[in-house]
């Protein structure tokens, strides 16, 4: 019954649906360079950036939505409302802001802040039409963080397009993350950079084009 | 000193998912690592990450979390068809889930077919002890030493 109720939505929701504008959601785990590819895509087409960096996790602990961008590549145009997630981990220690130097009432809220966010991030897997998963090619990509959250995209039906970021680094390794999920496409690039952000936006017509 | 609470899937079958994982973080919660037989659904590994979240505090600081897994990929259609219906049956019975405190389980190191469990050093997991019970196993400590 849900897959012929799937199927109904799928077939009547692409008849009906705006297909030019798509939710696109960025996913992964804390600091991957979400926010960075975010800042990279809003400078590329709307020529400002959307939030800010950090070195210290959890520095997006708000969802982040930049409306309508609109890009555009060989003669293809998709325009979509981007929406930045906090990262989602499944422990959140203050003790771990104070090793930066933060003062201890600051990291409580900054943990206290992240729990929420992380909470937000989950709650809005349902809204994203399109998801793209931005792991950080130097870490290990086998987490079960990462496993859960593509299993989630792909039990509710959402394309998916995974970015092993931070490739300028040398221990950045994009092999690992595709032997790790061999079923999607993996992207290598650098957002804090803009390596090789022209194969991204192929990419990312390809899946929600 | 370390506690791994086996849990068969039998003993989480009837509950819900809410009842699940309420069931998982209480002894999770009481600093043991659980081993669950076989895995929860897609949505109640989401579903436990929020909860987790929700239930942050000074005492829990979180879980760590890991599903292994026997994934054959060279399964044919029909077995994998197969393998599926059992399992929206009668529940996902495969593999093993751990799911551990994060104030005693550090990482857990994941490829295809092995698991890592790092634990926290010992004595670590006293990060943030009350000032009685810092001096205690300062006093500990050094008795040992001498």
């Amino acid at each position: 019954m849900q897959l012929f109720r799937k199927f109904i939505q799928k077939v009547f929701g692409n008849l009906f649906k705006k297909k030019k504008h798509v939710r696109l959601g960025l996913y992964g785990p804390p600091n991957g360079g979400k926010t960075t590819l975010a800042n990279r895509i809003c400078q590329d087409w709307l020529g400002e950036e959307m939030g800010t960096v950090s070195n210290i996790a959890h520095e997006t602990r708000e969802i982040q939505i930049k409306e309508q961008i609109n890009i555009k590549s060989k003669g293809k145009e998709l325009t979509f409302n981007l929406v930045d997630t906090p990262g989602i981990a499944t422990k959140i220690d203050y003790e771990d802001f104070l090793k930066h130097g933060m003062k201890e009432k600051d990291a409580k809220v900054r943990a206290k802040e992240a729990t929420k966010g992380v909470i937000d991030a989950i709650k809005w897997l349902d809204e994203m039409d399109t998801v793209i998963i931005v792991l950080d090619a130097t870490k290990d990509p086998y987490s079960q963080v990462n496993i859960t959250i593509v299993g989630n995209l792909q039990a509710r039906d959402i394309p998916v397009l995974i970015v092993a970021n931070k490739m300028d680094l040398k221990k950045a390794d994009i092999k690992r993350v595709q032997e790790a999920f061999p079923q999607y496409d993996v992207i290598g690039i650098s957002a804090k950079n803009g390596q090789n952000m022209d194969q991204f936006y192929e990419g990312l017509f390809t899946v929600a084009g | 000193m370390l506690t791994l609470q086996f849990l068969p899937y039998s003993e989480i079958e009837h509950l819900n998912s809410s009842k699940r994982i309420k069931r998982l973080l209480s002894i999770v919660k009481e600093e043991k690592i659980v081993l669950l037989e076989g895995r929860l659904k897609k949505q109640e590994e989401t579903e436990l990450i929020k909860r987790t979240m929700e239930e942050i505090s000074n005492g829990f600081r979180g879980i760590e979390l890991s599903v292994i897994y026997p994934e054959n990929k060279e399964d044919a259609l029909f077995t994998k068809i197969k393998k599926g219906l059992i399992s929206a049956l009668l529940g996902d019975r495969q593999g093993f889930t751990i799911i551990g405190p994060a104030t005693i389980i550090k990482e857990i190191k994941q490829a295809p077919n092995k698991i890592q469990l790092l634990t926290e050093e010992q004595g670590a997991p006293a990060k943030r002890p009350t000032r009685r019970n810092g001096k205690r196993a300062a006093k500990k400590a050094a008795g040992q030493a001498g």
